[in-house]
């Protein structure tokens, strides 16, 4: 039931038994799964079935109670980081200061200094870079877009977004959804978390089911809990 | 090295950048002090003689409760919008930002004892008959002490329920050794009575043995969960 439906390509993540308790709740229990680069993976499931907990753990932001997590050849997450683009659902960002002034300081920490590599990052994901106004006033959509953008400043391998498209209009969730078949396409391997999963119906290369901490099943068509 | 070094610089320039526009620390510590030293003014109306004995004991009391309400804002900025993720997942260490906000915070509270310690002069008829330019020393290690400490503990309550009480029950006892130095070498300074030099070396001990404490145990603040 957890094995990919692309078992013959060499997968790019291995998760082996990862279980994560929060005190006497577990919020994974034991989920082994693999996964191949260059792929789109929605993660869905209710409210409580571990998604984001799973998310966490895949960037090293929880460290699991048991189990590991192979990325890219290695279980040390810490030496993976550089291929690793992170978006929560929170923004990670700044509100205090610009778009490109986020940018330009979490580049820093990829020791990238080049205000044009930010600039077309800022432009990739359809916001202006010239735009001096500090992230607290941007809309919901543009926040998303532009925590997109830090995601990707540093061109990772591997994205793992939470809630991309939550509280984001229809029109600017199609740009993101293009966006993501784009990156994609590039052959990055990213993984999304979402409610709104029919955002990726048509984009999305595998739907990864989770329920009460584990993985139930794994389709390549968008269906919901009612579906056979 | 000069990765650190470099990283340290972005996130000091970042976070200068950030009170430069919201002045929030700044306001809030120089707020806090002006009260102090008014109502101690009012508290007490001491002779030229007997404010020289107390007055290091009052300027450092009132420095520490006022870098105390900057301290706790330290990792405000970083919590909302949960930006210390960001920087977690990034190869950036842990250090770098540690050292960033240590030194932010050392220049906030420079800047209120340059504040401060006009308003203090003037309040308690003030004048050293020690060599006054030790003030500085003593002054730049004993803030050092207070804010290497207090950007660590006020990390390690970032978790907690009470974070703003946890703070000082955190940083006061073990500031005791660098505040009794800084209280008594400032009064050193302002009797003559006896040299400073001990309480001094004792700072500058203090500062290494704790800023490489924190130095070393800040990734696992950072990390933990």
């Amino acid at each position: 039931m957890n094995q990919s439906l692309h078992a013959a390509a060499d997968p790019i993540i291995v998760i082996h038994d990862l279980v994560k308790q929060f005190g006497r709740f577990a919020a994974l229990r034991g989920v082994s799964a693999e996964f191949v680069a260059g792929r789109l993976y929605a993660i869905v499931g209710e409210n409580g079935a571990g998604k984001t907990t799973l998310l966490r753990s895949l960037a090293g932001l929880t460290q699991p109670t048991r189990g590991s997590i192979s990325m890219l050849g290695t279980t040390d997450l810490r030496s993976v980081c550089r291929q690793l683009g992170y978006m929560a659902h929170p923004s990670l960002l700044y509100d205090e200061m610009g778009g490109m002034e986020n940018l330009r300081y979490f580049a820093r920490l990829y020791e990238i200094r080049d205000d044009e590599r930010c600039a077309r990052t800022i432009s990739a994901v359809g916001l202006d870079p010239t735009l001096i106004r500090p992230v607290g006033q941007y809309s919901q959509g543009m926040r998303q877009r532009m925590s997109l953008a830090r995601a990707l400043i540093h061109d990772p391998k591997v994205l793992l977004l939470d809630e991309p498209f939550s509280n984001v209009d229809a029109r600017s969730a199609r740009q993101m959804t293009h966006l993501l078949t784009q990156l994609r396409d590039a052959g990055k391997t990213i993984f999304v978390v979402t409610h709104q999963a029919s955002q990726l119906e048509h984009a999305a290369d595998e739907f990864v089911h989770m329920e009460a901490g584990v993985i139930v099943r794994r389709t390549r068509e968008w269906m919901t809990a009612e579906a056979p | 090295m000069s990765a650190l070094a470099t990283l340290t610089r972005a996130s000091l320039s970042k976070d200068l950048r950030l009170e430069w526009r919201s002045k929030d620390a700044i306001n809030s510590m120089l707020f806090f002090a002006l009260l102090v030293v008014v109502i101690f003014s009012f508290s007490f109306d001491p002779t030229a003689e007997e404010s020289r004995r107390i007055a290091g004991g009052l300027v450092w009391v009132a420095f520490l409760f006022a870098a105390v309400v900057a301290l706790n804002q330290t990792w405000a900025r970083e919590l909302r919008n949960q930006v210390l993720d960001a920087y977690r997942v990034s190869p950036a260490p842990a250090n770098a930002l540690f050292l960033a906000k240590a030194l932010g915070n050392f220049i906030f509270v420079i800047v209120l004892e340059a504040f401060m310690t006009p308003l203090f002069i003037v309040f308690y008829n003030l004048r050293a008959l020690g060599a006054a330019y030790q003030l500085l020393i003593v002054s730049a290690l004993g803030t050092w002490a207070l804010v290497v400490n207090g950007t660590f503990f006020a990390a390690m309550s970032l978790r907690t329920r009470s974070r703003e009480i946890m703070l000082p029950l955190l940083l006061f006892p073990i500031s005791i050794p660098a505040l009794l130095a800084t209280v008594e070498g400032t009064t050193a300074i302002l009797t003559g009575d006896y040299s400073p030099k001990f309480w001094i070396v004792l700072l500058a001990a203090y500062n290494v043995v704790f800023t490489t404490a924190c130095l070393l145990l800040f990734d696992k603040v950072l990390n933990a969960e």
